[in-house]
């Protein structure tokens, strides 16, 4: 198990969802593939103007709000992403220079399909636990895409969330301990000249998903002496709403325990925003002294699990920050035709 | 295109960064050498909120070059709560949703691109504000 010598945790959060919707109803009038196999209502899509950096800043500036730190003590803007706006040219400074954290810090993206985001958080937890710096923000946003048709495109979603990860004492959850589990398992990938995904359809679930997700959770649960019961709230990666169910399912836990963390019904998948807006969600509804399981699983493949307790500052900014429960009740339905001018599909030249 | 120029207006064009006159407190956006009330050069930066309400508003139809990914979109006139007016975008609002006087608050989005392969630009735009204060 890992933990930094020095006590850390989340000392802010910040989430954000488009506001554009499109329903799995309306993507299979379009291509008659059977809206309900997924068991999406529908999925959040980005304006003309979004992108990654613009999801990232927004949630960056919340959490910023959030924690009530001054942004120039920010000693990292790590973001994860699989949809940087360059492929040369780092998203991190953009989110930087507009949340007002430059130029005396560290920017990076790091890429781990849909758990880049927990896994810049991971190395945020050991930045600021080491000492290196006093606060570290660790970002999850993606716009991500599937093929016109693909089973991938009823569940892309978009989304993004940061944190703030700053000394236990000013934290608003602490981490008790965290354990990552990897393996080279090609599951899906991007090669890169191409738009779209590669997946292996019944392969992406029982070696990839839940293998490497069970095995973090439960070897941090075993390290930690906790089970299922120990916890009041737990989150896994949701690429659909079938997965995170049966994963938790297997795991012991009860539909109590994941439900508010459980997003994707609603916003769809949201990639390396999945988990990490799904904890954001949480923590907006958590009282003082709850545990809370965060499992990320990205592709590629691993799982980061983190264990947390909230403190007795977990309720500060709740209002009048916006919260992930205002930005899913934000919302504007749209048809086919305007998702495809929104993603890109329709070429003007 | 010019790189140096973008780059320069990035503090103005991500964050709201004016100034302030230090001798008659007139807040200043975009920023000035000269105060424009009192003719003082003593100018300080000030963070501007991002807070404002729609002074006025028009659909544009008819984009120039750069733009015409967004069409129709709304351009308006923003009065920030710290006095000046600012011309700006309003984003994630319907076209018939937008009324004089609507409180907006400032996100920041893509202005534009230099097509596939050029430079991104963002900038300020502003959104019917998602929260009231309680
Ligand atoms: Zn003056």
């Amino acid at each position: 198990m890992m933990k930094p010598n020095r006590e850390v945790g989340i000392v802010g959060y910040g989430a954000y969802i488009p506001r554009y919707r499109i329903s799995a109803a309306e993507i299979s009038r379009v291509w008659k593939m059977g809206e309900d196999t997924l068991h999406l209502e529908e999925k959040a899509v980005p304006g003309l103007d979004e992108d990654t950096a613009t999801i990232a800043i927004e949630a960056a500036r919340n959490a910023v709000r959030k924690a009530k730190i001054d942004p120039q003590k920010l000693g990292a803007i790590w973001l994860g992403s699989e949809s940087k706006p360059y492929s040369v040219k780092p998203t991190a400074t953009i989110v930087a220079e507009a949340v007002g954290a430059t130029p005396h810090t560290t920017a990076a993206d790091w890429e781990f399909a849909c758990k880049a985001g927990t896994e810049a958080m991971q190395a945020a937890f050991g930045f600021v636990g080491s000492g290196m710096v006093q606060y570290a923000m660790a970002i999850g946003a993606d716009t991500a895409q599937g093929r016109p048709g693909d089973q991938l495109e009823y569940t892309a979603g978009a989304g993004g969330a940061a944190f703030i990860i700053g000394p236990r004492e000013e934290s608003m959850a602490y981490l008790e301990g965290s354990h990552s589990y990897v393996s080279d398992t090609p599951d899906f990938f991007r090669r890169p000249s191409q738009h779209y995904p590669t997946h292996g359809s019944r392969f992406t679930g029982e070696p990839a998903y839940f293998t490497h997700s069970l095995m973090a959770t439960q070897y941090l649960m075993d390290q930690l002496g906790y089970g299922p019961q120990d916890y009041d709230k737990v989150i896994f990666h949701q690429p659909n709403s079938k997965f995170p169910v049966r994963l938790a399912k297997r795991l012991g836990f009860a539909p109590e325990q994941y439900e508010d963390g459980l997003l994707v019904p609603v916003i769809g998948n949201a990639y390396a925003a999945s988990s990490a807006l799904g904890l954001a969600a949480v923590l907006d509804k958590a009282d003082v002294g709850e545990r809370i399981l965060l499992a990320s699983f990205g592709s590629g493949a691993g799982s980061d699990a983190f264990s947390f307790v909230t403190t007795e500052l977990i309720t500060r900014g709740r209002n009048p920050l916006p919260g992930v429960a205002d930005y899913v009740t934000r919302r504007r339905e749209i048809d086919y035709a305007r998702y495809a001018r929104h993603r890109g599909k329709l070429s003007m030249y | 295109m010019s790189l140096a120029r973008h780059w320069r207006l990035q503090n103005q064009r991500y964050r709201l960064l004016g100034v302030q006159c230090e001798d008659c407190g007139a807040r200043l956006f975009p920023r000035r050498q000269v105060c424009p009330r009192c003719k003082s050069q003593n100018l300080q930066r000030y963070q501007f909120g991002g807070e404002g309400k729609v002074y006025s508003h028009t659909v544009v139809y008819d984009a120039p070059a750069g733009y015409e990914g967004f069409v129709p979109y709304i351009g308006a006139l923003v009065e920030l709560e710290e006095g000046p007016l600012i011309a700006a975008q309003l984003t994630d609002v319907d076209i018939d949703d937008v009324q004089i006087g609507m409180p907006v608050e400032m996100v920041t989005r893509r202005l534009r691109q230099y097509g596939e392969d050029g430079l991104i630009v963002y900038g300020y735009k502003f959104r019917p504000k998602l929260k009231e204060a309680p």
